[in-house]
């Protein structure tokens, strides 16, 4: 750990620069909630950090297009104070506040829970249900890349040599639109999910559900999104019965393992009340509006 | 309340805590806060392994390294003899406690200590550490209290023959020793049941989880003497092993008490100090060592997991005719569990005729456990109290009222020996069935559990010093670290018995050196014996005070009382004088024979037993098994309640520590014999926002032996909770959970609700 | 690689030391700063000990490197009384018998003055939530909780 060099560059080329140009390991820096507990812990040793707060880019929440952009930098904390943000999208905000304690809060974001790779990161399975897109840039330029597809296994994303994540944007809401996230964790607060359910569902007039993404989290290797549960949901007026096919078909798709904060059986059966649940919540936010 | 205000003017009052502005505002120095001129940073290597033999350490590239200025491995430590001591309230054998600071020729666990160095910063000292190469021989573990016990088991140790059977056996087992306590014929009282319950009930280590780590700074000179400052639950403790470890004499060593951040029974023994004052010997700087949480975790604390059976009968009437416990208790990878207390306390809230416990002291690839607030008796009680739970649903009655009807009462014997003098056990059964709670009606998947706790209490030696200022005010000093506000209680009692303003008492804390020997804060015994010392105190300073007033009055020192803190002649007869306050008498003792004070160095008996009864309602999620505690109230006869609000929060702390135990706290193994949750992410200490108020009733039936009539608090209180929450499950659920912790996940399959 | 110069400001007044880049801002704060009352008891944001305020937010300094202070404000338990006068929540912390140890009193204390200076009519529900990254082993929250919601009831009084 010794020598490790702290960079605070103000802009993203300078980022993108100092990151392609390391030969050592480097990792950027954004809430540090993960980054400094695996080098306390010396699961890395990273020679060079780069702090990204400092990129206009990367700060604050902007609202376009009834969409929203959400800076890298962004934290937790941030996101549940921005009354519209929490308004049109409380499922993500949810997931985004769920990670960690108040003082966690003050600095976890979005992107850092997304490029950490945990199977269990909490804001992961919402943003993929919100349909939510990330702009990746790098020493080839920027790109918008959806952001299931950034995590690739456990601590392994795609990005590229000197890529990092600038910002994640969510798409506009039509009317009748609903999201949540649940998990299961022993306690109340202070844990990784055990199993991790997003839901997005938009209803017509009449309250049919015409469109619907569910996604579980810590079931699987990366998040996994369950189609069959989705097309439940679809055509139905989130019932009883609807939410028993939810229940089912996401318990079909968990394929989680035994590990010390669950076992496969139980993970596979919360997974299923986790998606019900989150998709009645979802329907109840998506029919007031 | 009414007849204390009568009898006491300071006791029973909740004054602001002397030492709490400190506390307040982040003055107060803990173990780590201590920066000595040439401090050197210590680390510690550590044993990746549960078990192997050390085939060899190389230190020389840790000592090459710039900025290491010392390394210390078993070669440097003196060979340490075998004999029993006392570690909090168990006992050990030095040589283990030796082998358990630093690993001689084995480790017996991931974690233990086998070589330790001091550098002039934490990086470099990290740094060395990884440089210090030891070759292992990796042998076969066992972390399984039950396989432990097996033939086939790996033995740890080649000297351990099981204790306390007969004939002795022909081979070394991991079975270190077997108590056995008995009263009447179980036989004849299991005949005599009209129903009996058999179950068998598994516990697993729990930690204290005090959220201060481990810290030590030691410094000793070329002349061979120590100081040492450290947070600790008994500096005379320190003391006492270092010297033991090192043969150093105690007098060359002295030991400062620093502000403790928790201990709960994890820090009556020593991991880091015996290795600081080495380090700091070889390298002639002082030298700090702090753990870090994972260390704490792998390789200090916890308590022990255990296998239990308990048999119970009762007849139709709810009559408990007869009792049977067998108990293995972990004790980590040397012997000394609390198996003894444990089976001591086990049937100990009931009046019975017909009792057995047998308990074996197990080892195992496990940290070395060490007490955690009334050790053993939460994990034994537990379980008799959930039979005694299932008995009283099967016979259709009370659990408070079937509870009562064989409670221990005065008189009681108990199968431990003792005959119960004046007990609480059947006012705080009453007083829990008379609160508003034990009535409140219950909602779908929500239950109710009750259960009763019981602990010792204990005494033990202790001092105090009472010195009367110039000025009036006094300086108490003596030696029992404060944990949890016990200099508040001190300065109390010294009040009450001086007759002056708790304000004008200054209690401290003081070093080695400073005052004589102390048993540790542990056992419940700090307010109960330092408080006895502390009143005995007082009184030595009063009988000089009014040997002063009769020589100012010139009369003999019998026709002197102190009375409201002043001195006054005794009677009309001994003359007209004015009463003279502590304060004047103080203010001339120049001219009356110099520096007025009273001390008082005693070995406290009679502690009075203390019993509890707590009440849980829980809410289970029938879906995902999440356990939400609703409501909780703890009673206690408490004896007398010093000052009543660090009593209750003593009541409140055991119970969401007893919460935590029941429901998600454990230490988690891999199959390397790896410890796999060590840190507080996955180490499940109750949040906040996990419990709700804890409503306390203080039962105040006073301890006869005790001036102010106090019985110790502190570790009462963990004991009822693991079967109260137990209880509580099985009424929400309907099913009978027979092992800790009750976790989602295991709530899920033991309803059926998982498949 | 040299120590980095910072200059930040600690409790109202500037304040520079060196740090090395993965020093932590506990750990400069306790050794360089020489401010122990922000207390170290898990260094993975698990237990709120160390809990300080960063430019307004409250924050782990176990998970904040002590060179992102440069240019930035924190608070610590040092600055929370005014001089002599304690803050109403230390003072509260004292009557009510908040305390044991006191160990992790420093880090409650400065999130609940976080929590304060945001709502000044938290439920028991939203105090517990906020404060649940605040390890307590020795008071089972109780007292502390109570604490809070009563200096917040006690500060609605004074400035009604």
């Amino acid at each position: 750990m010794s020598g490790m060099r702290y960079e605070a560059p103000g802009s993203v080329d300078e980022a993108v620069t100092l990151l392609a140009d390391e030969k050592g390991v480097a990792r950027v820096l954004a809430g540090g909630t993960d980054l400094l507990v695996q080098m306390r812990a010396g699961m890395i040793s990273p020679d060079l950090v780069v702090d990204i707060k400092k990129i206009a880019e990367t700060k604050g929440i902007t609202a376009n297009g009834g969409g929203f952009s959400i800076g890298a930098s962004v934290s937790g904390a941030e996101m549940g104070e921005h009354a519209e943000l929490t308004a049109a999208w409380p499922g993500v905000v949810e997931g985004a506040e769920l990670i960690g304690s108040t003082q966690v809060q003050g600095r976890a974001t979005m992107a850092g829970n997304l490029c950490n790779a945990s199977p269990a990161a909490d804001s992961v399975p919402a943003l993929i249900a919100a349909g939510a897109t990330c702009t990746v840039a790098g020493p080839n330029g920027q790109r918008e890349v959806p952001v299931e597809d950034i995590p690739t296994g456990p601590g392994k994303t795609s990005l590229g040599n000197g890529e990092f994540v600038v910002d994640i944007k969510l798409p506009a809401r039509p009317a009748h639109a609903g999201d949540a996230y649940l998990r299961m964790i022993p306690r109340t607060e202070m844990d990784i999910a055990i199993v991790g359910a997003g839901v997005n569902l938009v209803l017509d007039d009449s309250g049919t559900c015409t469109e619907a993404c569910v996604v579980l989290g810590a079931v699987g290797p990366t998040t996994i999104t369950v189609a069959d549960a989705a097309a439940a949901l679809v055509g139905s007026k989130v019932d009883e019965a609807a939410l028993a096919a939810v229940s089912a078909a996401a318990s079909a798709a968990a394929s989680p393992i035994n590990d010390k904060r669950g076992t496969v059986e139980y993970r596979t059966k919360v997974a299923g009340v986790l998606a019900s649940r989150a998709a009645a919540i979802a329907a109840d936010r998506a029919r007031s509006k | 309340m009414n007849e204390q205000a009568k009898q006491f003017k300071f006791v029973g009052t909740r004054p602001i805590r002397p030492d709490g502005v400190d506390k307040v505002t982040g003055r107060a120095m803990y173990g780590a806060d201590l920066t000595l001129p040439g401090m050197l940073e210590g680390k510690v290597v550590r044993s990746p392994h549960a078990h192997a033999r050390i085939k060899s350490i190389d230190t020389s590239k840790a000592e090459a390294l710039n900025g290491v200025k010392s390394v210390v491995t078993a070669a440097d430590m003196p060979e340490a003899e075998s004999k029993p001591v006392a570690a909090g309230e168990a006992m050990i054998n030095f040589r283990d406690l030796a082998e358990n600071v630093i690993a001689r020729h084995k480790v017996f666990y991931e974690g233990q200590t086998v070589a330790a160095v001091a550098a002039t910063s934490n990086e470099i000292a990290e740094r060395a550490a990884a440089l210090i190469e030891v070759e292992y021989e990796v042998l076969p573990h066992v972390i399984d209290v039950l396989d432990a016990m097996k033939d086939d088991a790996p033995v740890l140790h080649d000297h351990i023959f099981t204790g306390g059977v007969t004939p002795k056996p022909e081979k070394p087992s991991n079975v270190a020793n077997r108590v056995e306590f008995a009263l009447g014929d179980i036989d004849a009282g299991f005949a005599a049941a009209d129903i009996v319950i058999e179950r068998k009930f598994t516990t697993e280590p729990v930690h204290q989880a005090y959220i201060e780590p481990h810290a030590v700074v030691a410094d000793m000179g070329p002349d061979g003497k120590a100081d040492v400052w450290c947070s600790s639950q008994g500096h005379f403790m320190v003391r006492s092993f270092c010297a033991g470890l090192l043969k150093i004499e105690m007098s060359k060593i002295k030991v400062s008490a620093a502000e403790i951040g928790g201990g709960f029974g994890g820090k009556t023994t020593v991991y880091l100090e015996p290795l600081a004052i080495m380090l700091s010997r070889k390298a002639g700087r002082p030298v700090r060592m702090v753990m870090s949480r994972e260390e704490i975790f792998r390789a200090s604390g916890p308590t022990s997991g255990a296998a239990m059976t308990i048999k119970i009968g009762a007849t139709k009437d709810g009559r408990i005719t007869a009792g049977d416990a067998t108990l293995c208790l972990q004790a980590g990878a040397f012997p000394g569990s609390p198996v003894g207390p444990a089976a001591m306390t086990a049937f100990a809230p009931y009046d019975l005729e017909n009792v057995r416990v047998v308990g074996f002291d197990v080892v195992s690839n496990r940290p070395k456990v060490v007490a955690y607030r009334a050790p053993g008796a939460p994990i034994s009680e537990y379980a008799v109290e959930s039979v005694v739970d299932e008995l009283a649903s099967e016979l259709g009655l009370d659990p408070i009222e079937f509870r009562a009807k064989n409670g221990a009462k005065e008189g009681t014997q108990a199968a431990y020996g003792v005959k119960f003098g004046t007990i609480g056990m059947q006012e705080t059964l009453e007083a829990a069935k008379a609160t508003e709670h034990y009535k409140i009606p219950l909602g779908p998947n929500q239950g109710r559990g009750v259960a009763t706790g019981f602990w010792f209490n204990i005494g033990g030696e202790s001092c105090a010093g009472i010195r009367i200022n110039e000025d009036g005010s006094v300086s108490l000093t003596e030696g029992s670290p404060d944990i949890g506000g016990s200099r508040a209680s001190m300065a109390i009692m010294a009040a009450e018995v001086l007759g002056i303003d708790v304000a004008k008492i200054k209690p401290s804390v003081v070093d080695t050196d400073a005052t004589g020997y102390h048993f540790v804060t542990g056992g419940s015994r700090v307010t109960f014996a330092t408080g006895m010392a502390v009143v005995d105190a007082s009184k030595a300073a009063i009988d000089e005070l009014r040997a002063r007033a009769a020589k100012i009055w010139d009369v003999d020192v019998d026709g002197v009382v102190w009375e409201d803190g002043h001195a006054k002649p005794a009677s009309t007869n001994v003359g007209d004088f004015e009463p003279m306050s502590l304060a004047e008498i103080a203010a001339i003792a120049n001219k009356t024979g110099g520096p007025i004070s009273g001390h008082a160095d005693i070995n406290a008996k009679g502690a009075g037993p203390g019993f509890g009864t707590h009440i849980c309602d829980v809410e289970v999620d029938p879906d995902t098994g999440f356990v939400t505690v609703l409501r909780y109230t703890a009673v206690q006869d408490v004896g007398r309640a010093i000052h009543p609000s660090y009593v209750e929060g003593q009541l409140q702390g055991g119970a969401a520590q007893g919460i935590g135990w029941a429901l998600n706290e454990a230490y988690m193994y891999d199959e390397d014999g790896k410890l796999e949750n060590a840190g507080f992410l996955d180490y499940r200490v109750p949040v906040a926002s996990d419990l709700p108020m804890i409503d306390t009733i203080l039962v105040e039936i006073p301890n006869p032996t005790h001036p102010f009539g106090v019985r110790g608090v502190g570790e009462v209180p963990i004991i009822p909770p693991l079967a109260a929450v137990n209880n509580a499950v099985a009424a929400a659920t309907g099913v009978r959970f027979t092992a800790l912790p009750l976790s989602p996940p295991a709530i899920l399959a033991g309803t059926g609700a998982g498949d | 690689m040299a120590k980095q110069h910072i200059t930040t400001t600690i409790n109202g007044e500037e304040a520079e030391y060196l740090c090395e880049a993965q020093e932590t801002l506990l750990d400069v704060l306790r050794d360089q700063v020489g401010l122990t009352g922000t207390k170290e008891g898990c260094s993975s944001g698990d237990c709120g000990a160390c809990s300080v305020m960063l430019d307004g937010r409250l924050v782990c300094s176990c998970l904040v490197l002590g060179v992102e202070a440069e240019g930035k404000t924190v608070e610590t338990i040092e600055g929370m009384a005014d001089g002599e006068e304690l803050h109403p929540l230390q003072q509260k912390f004292l009557e009510e018998a908040a305390l044991q140890c006191g160990f992790c009193t420093p880090g409650v204390l400065v999130a609940a003055k976080a929590l304060l200076d945001v709502n000044d009519d938290p439920t028991e529900t939203e105090v517990r939530y906020w404060l649940a990254g605040n390890l307590c082993r020795c008071t089972g929250y109780d007292k502390i909780i109570r604490a809070v919601m009563d200096t917040a009831a006690d500060l609605r009084g004074a400035s009604a």
